[in-house]
């Protein structure tokens, strides 16, 4: 900690004429620059988390503080660190899927597309068309079900209770419906290298249909309506941590907050993966780069992300789920009932699993949010030699500091909503 | 490219590698465009001109680093690979920057060019010990304080050196050398006949030279072949199998399983007792 103390310079020379009142000034040091009591100030030091309600998860921020205006912020990290990276490893390819779940557990598919997108890549292998709209019309339910926990508890950190529990609403929603499709509501597990694992039925697809068109947008517009334009949300949020462009790009930003930020930057759009070449949806943009700017980005993309849904539900294509390759997707169970090459291919795949040809690839998707990307170094055996994860929230929250130099403690927890960081990503 | 990944402008792949050799000369050692990814092996020396110029230089613009990743090959004479990925916002294109380093030899630090490199080469430095010259805080990131070792590193055991727990003795939180309840379980999963690292057994005779001339009724312990200074000694490990239950391993621990020998920590208590919960 650095003790910073005001410095008082002499006043200047200046003649009394035998005054006594100046006399008495003239005496006393720092006389231009009144102060009560104390005259030094020192710059104190305080301790944010790791368990603190506000910190989305297990964050310690060491703050610095100037009375109330942060001074220097060193956010310690790693307090989640699960070793994940070191697992895979030592896992199979299929073994090492479920921990993308782990990753970021609040919108877990996108994880997994990233990874299997990676694996995909590295074997060449196609995709049948029905699986790609599946695993789009999820990663987008995934989403909404992300920006749901995020856009409720940044407006919970700033004050309001309301709108979060009517959030909440629409993301428990989301949750059944990956209950429905995969058999868990959070850690799905639902994406398989070469398409996903079971086809969603008639009747979840139908009902996702109704619910984009009925009850998502009267939920959502009726909780988003109670803060947009609300005059304490405005204060707490307009010109907080204002990021410039040029800063966004070299903190290496993504996602919504380089959005925010006012780059028209969307992995969806740019650089399309799955179906989103087909899919028409915009990309919104920010003006300032401030925290509201982060929310209403956010807010609109909930709204692009239905649409995207409904094109989904509209094309979707009836046909395989998963690719044919029999070397890297196991046959379905009836078919090991009277096939016995497929009992052998089954056997083969969930004990030593498929090999991947050697070589290096980052893939890196649009998660909700921003570039999550998967570094793969294979040898060509049945592991990965090298999972790198690039978490989105490292370069964020590394940007944390010299985004809040200059505004008031309370703004901390606005700036960290905004953000959108969830440390199992973080940690990894 | 069959597989759904993500399209960058991958045609541009040819004209990047072109262009980057125009721009960076001899700094550049070599490149290469596989399974449609551009990498630039990079002198460490010069990586702070190399990247200065591939963001600024016309043609190439790659205005954001994503990410750092470390790549440990032991075998290598440096073992170390750190891989810079850019992207160019302008161009939507991808490229993969590589230097290898060892143990002591430092990298450059980017933080000058993009400040984002911070945190990512603390990182490296964490899972690998590798070394970022100029790094202005280059402190651990994600393991403890106090971590030991560099985890993601290839000798690095998975278990891990010592665990921790809550002692009610000490009223805090004490390390312990890692104790497992069972044996670290590896399984050899890969097929026998195509990368097995032991002979199954009977294949020993089948790696032997056929005898030259007529079979001779000697037996095959008796014969001197002509080139048997040439014929390469069938090395047989002792094979997988369980006859007796000696050789089942039930009951105690596979010798090779242990964890490596771990360097001593003075933080670490050594246990009095037996178990975990005494």
């Amino acid at each position: 900690m650095t003790d910073e103390t005001i410095v008082h310079h002499p006043a200047p020379p200046f003649n009394s004429d035998g005054d006594p009142y100046v006399e008495q000034l003239l005496g006393e040091e720092g006389a231009a620059d009144p102060t009560t009591g104390d005259v030094t100030i020192q710059n104190y030091t305080i301790n944010f988390g790791p368990q603190h309600p506000a910190a989305h998860g297990v964050l310690r921020l060491v703050m610095e503080l100037d009375g109330e205006i942060i001074d220097r912020i060193d956010p310690h990290v790693g307090l989640l660190h699960r070793g994940t990276e070191k697992l895979i490893e030592y896992k199979t390819y299929q073994q090492a899927l479920p921990y993308m779940d782990r990753l970021d557990y609040v919108s877990p598919l996108s994880m997994e597309h990233s990874f299997v997108l990676a694996v995909e890549k590295l074997l060449d292998l196609e995709v049948p068309l029905r699986a790609q709209y599946l695993r789009v019309l999820f990663a987008e339910l995934t989403r909404i079900s992300n920006h749901m926990l995020n856009l409720g508890s940044h407006i919970m950190d700033v004050g309001a209770m309301t709108p979060n529990l009517w959030l909440f609403e629409i993301r428990e929603d989301c949750l059944n419906f990956f209950e429905r499709v995969s058999g868990a509501r959070m850690h799905s597990n639902y994406y398989r290298v070469g398409g996903v694992h079971q086809d969603a039925p008639l009747k979840l697809l139908a009902d996702i249909g109704d619910w984009v068109d009925t009850r998502l947008p009267r939920l959502f517009e009726d909780a988003i309506s109670l803060v947009a334009d609300n005059r304490i949300f405005k204060q707490r949020n307009v010109d907080i941590a204002t990021v410039s462009r040029e800063d966004a790009i070299r903190w290496g930003f993504s996602g919504p907050m380089i959005r925010a930020a006012g780059i028209p930057w969307d992995l969806r759009k740019s650089q399309p993966y799955d179906v989103y070449d087909r899919m028409d949806f915009d990309v919104p943009v920010g003006t300032r780069g401030d925290c509201y700017d982060r929310f209403m980005v956010r807010v609109e993309e909930v709204r692009q992300s239905a649409r995207i849904i409904k094109q989904c539900l509209a094309e979707m294509p009836e046909g395989p789920i998963a690719s044919l390759d029999r070397k890297v997707v196991p046959p379905k169970r009836g078919e090991m009932k009277h096939s016995m090459e497929a009992l052998i291919h089954h056997f083969k795949l969930y004990t030593e699993g498929y090999h991947v040809p050697a070589g290096e690839v980052y893939v890196a998707t649009e998660s909700p949010k921003g570039e999550f990307g998967i570094y793969m170094v294979s040898d060509g055996s049945n592991k990965p030699y090298r999972c790198k994860i690039r978490p989105t929230a490292f370069s964020h929250l590394q940007a944390m500091d010299f985004m809040s130099r200059g505004h008031m403690l309370a703004d901390t927890t606005a700036i960290l909503g905004a953000i959108d960081i969830v440390f199992g990503e973080c940690d990894r | 490219m069959r597989a759904p990944a993500p399209a960058y402008a991958a045609d541009l792949n040819g004209e990047t590698i072109e262009a980057a050799t125009k721009a960076l000369g001899p700094v550049l050692l070599r490149s290469q465009d596989r399974v449609g990814e551009v990498a630039l092996y990079v002198a460490r020396e010069q990586l702070v001109r190399a990247m200065t110029a591939l963001r600024n230089t016309p043609g190439l613009e790659y205005q954001q680093l994503m990410e750092i990743a470390g790549v440990d090959y032991p075998d290598r004479e440096e073992r170390f690979e750190c891989v810079y990925m850019l992207l160019s916002l302008t161009r939507n294109h991808r490229i993969q920057v590589r230097v290898t380093t060892d143990e002591v030899k430092p990298v450059p630090s980017v933080t000058g060019i993009w400040p984002v490199a911070g945190w990512l080469e603390r990182e490296v430095y964490d899972m690998y010990g590798v070394l970022f010259e100029g790094n202005p805080d280059l402190r651990r990131i994600l393991t403890d304080y106090g971590f030991r070792g560099y985890p993601q590193r290839k000798d690095f055991p998975l278990t891990g050196y010592v665990e921790l727990r809550y002692s009610e003795e000490a009223k805090r939180v004490v390390y312990e050398p890692v104790q497992l309840a069972q044996d670290f379980r590896t399984f050899d999963f890969m097929s026998p006949w195509e990368g097995a690292e032991y002979i199954l057994p009977g294949d020993e005779k089948a790696k032997l030279p056929e005898a030259k001339g007529a079979p001779s009724p000697v037996t095959a312990d008796e014969i001197q072949k002509a080139d048997a200074a040439k014929s390469p000694e069938a090395k047989a490990k002792q094979p997988k199998t369980t006859e007796s239950p000696a050789q089942t391993g039930a009951g105690k621990a596979d010798p090779d399983n242990k964890p490596e020998e771990k360097p001593r920590d003075p933080d670490v208590v050594p246990t009095p007792g037996k178990g975990q919960n005494q």
